[in-house]
């Protein structure tokens, strides 16, 4: 078995065989965090610095909590409080991180491409926690490893997701990897939020959400971006409910045992009902337990071992 | 890897027989066989305590509680090793707090597994006693650790190699003696 990468940039390039290990390696995780010490010694002595030129709580909770159940030592550099608001570029304060020795940087950036920026110079194992519009590889990891949970497997399971998918690089990593996995993918959004170039990945495009449910398997939710709306892509909030928020009466629609997802945070009432948000269909809170685990085996699988043969 | 084997040191019927006496050992040893638990070292030490649990109850008529430990994560020398292993699951859904804990391996030769696997279990509960039951003790030891039930000690070189494949796992039950062929 070999995980042949340096860095996690996103989903994109990663085969099956990859994702797999992924997600086998985290159902091996999964029962750590369920012990009374909650640790193994593995990664003893490794330096991980969560990286955060954008606000986030979720991901660096998961990334934080996720090392230090493997015995690496992590901290945490928010650009909100630290020298970036003084004027240093990305280039340099990377560089003082690494000067400081640090194994692995996990990166969350509002411009996409910045942590394959930060793999071109810099020579620690760099991680994507979302990057713009572009990728959050970790997400889509735990997201497909509920989706097996739950459904016990990927291949032939309608999936819609609904919002923002123009913002998202949430459903954009989660197009790629179910993708991949086999899994057929419809879109559901006012025009303005699903451009017509995603049909090029292999989905469908639907603006009428109940139609779309009919026969879903998987219903995941993204949540409307407001700190990215610089143009108005939908009349009003109001409207949006209207027609695209799912409620109880809508979810009839979907298959019996369709189940909820959301990579958090949700705005209650707006893309999904509160009722339905705490209901036995939701697993969102299943995803994000299922988060630190995941994010344990790409923490292992990229800093274990020697130096192994790298293709990336 | 490219190996030959040198000899076949025990057969299904031997490796049957060690199981046995070891099974009675262990049933004499703890006279309190209701605190015993058994934890296997995955992958064989796992089939090895599956059939130990099966003798203890038929000849006690007590259930064991049995538990599956992989001990990747444990391990001294992760960071030198050239490719990684793969996690597996540890199964252990029984508290070990003040449990007698029987440890089992198929092969002792380091001590390095043991002393990893004892690190886990202690993470895992404080357990009131460990015994360690290996099926080959094949020496060279490089920690202070010994075995309390020993299915054959197997003198052997430190470059030779010892394969004990069960047939739950592998098809067939034997010990094989291998060694590694020089590399020209």
């Amino acid at each position: 078995m070999a995980f042949n990468h340096k860095h996690l940039l996103g989903i994109e390039h990663l085969s099956d065989f990859d994702i797999m290990t992924v997600l086998n390696t985290a159902e091996s995780f999964l029962e750590i965090s369920t012990r009374e010490v909650k640790k193994v010694p593995i990664l003893r002595g490794k330096t991980i610095i969560n990286l955060n030129f954008e606000p986030s709580t979720r991901t660096r909770s998961s990334f934080e909590l996720a090392a230090k159940r493997l015995s690496a030592d992590i901290t945490n550099f928010s650009s909100l409080n630290s020298s970036t608001i003084k004027g240093e570029t990305l280039k340099d304060t990377v560089l003082n991180l690494e000067a400081m020795k640090a194994d692995a940087i996990v990166v969350r950036h509002s411009c996409a491409g910045a942590p394959y920026f930060i793999s071109t110079f810099c020579s620690s194992h760099i991680i994507n926690a979302g990057d713009g519009a572009h990728e959050h590889p970790t997400q889509a990891l735990l997201d497909a490893f509920t989706i097996r949970q739950e459904k016990k497997k990927i291949k032939g399971l309608r999936v819609i997701i609904i919002g923002d998918i123009l913002h998202s690089r949430v459903a954009r990593s989660n197009i790629f990897l179910l993708k991949k996995l086999g899994a057929n993918i419809v879109l559901v959004a006012p025009p303005g939020f699903v451009p017509e170039e995603l049909k090029r990945l292999g989905v469908n495009i639907d603006y009428n959400l109940d139609r779309a449910l009919e026969g879903a398997d998987i219903i995941m939710m993204l949540r409307i971006q407001m700190e990215r709306q610089e143009k108005n892509f939908f009349p009003s909030i109001r409207e949006y409910r209207n027609l695209f928020s799912l409620t109880g009466e809508r979810f009839r629609r979907a298959n019996k045992n369709a189940i909820i997802m959301h990579p958090g945070p949700i705005n209650r009432g707006v893309e999904i009902s509160a009722d339905l948000a705490d209901s036995v269909k939701s697993v969102i809170l299943k995803q994000v337990e299922n988060g630190v685990a995941v994010r344990m085996a790409v923490l292992y699988l990229l800093l274990g071992g020697k130096e192994r043969e790298i293709t990336d | 890897m490219d190996e030959k084997i040198k000899a076949r040191v025990m057969d299904s019927r031997k490796i049957k027989r060690a199981i046995h006496r070891m099974a009675t050992e262990i049933i004499e040893r703890n006279r309190n066989l209701d605190n015993l638990v058994i934890v296997g070292i995955k992958t064989r030490g796992v089939q090895l305590g599956k059939m130990i649990a099966k003798l203890i109850k038929e000849s006690e008529g007590i259930d064991i509680p049995f538990g599956a430990l992989d001990i990747t994560l444990y391990r001294d020398d992760f960071l030198e090793l050239e490719t990684q292993h793969m996690v597996k699951k540890t199964e252990i859904n029984f508290p070990l707090t003040n449990k007698d804990v029987l440890l089992i391996d198929d092969v002792l030769f380091t001590g390095r597994t043991i002393r990893a696997a004892m690190d886990s279990l202690i993470d895992l509960g404080r357990p009131k006693t460990i015994q360690l039951l290996v099926l080959i003790d094949r020496g060279h030891k490089e920690l202070p650790i010994r075995a309390d039930y020993v299915g054959k000690f197997l003198p052997t070189s430190r470059k030779e190699l010892v394969h004990v494949r069960l047939k739950e796992i592998d098809g067939n039950d034997e010990v094989l003696i291998a060694e590694p062929n020089e590399i020209k």
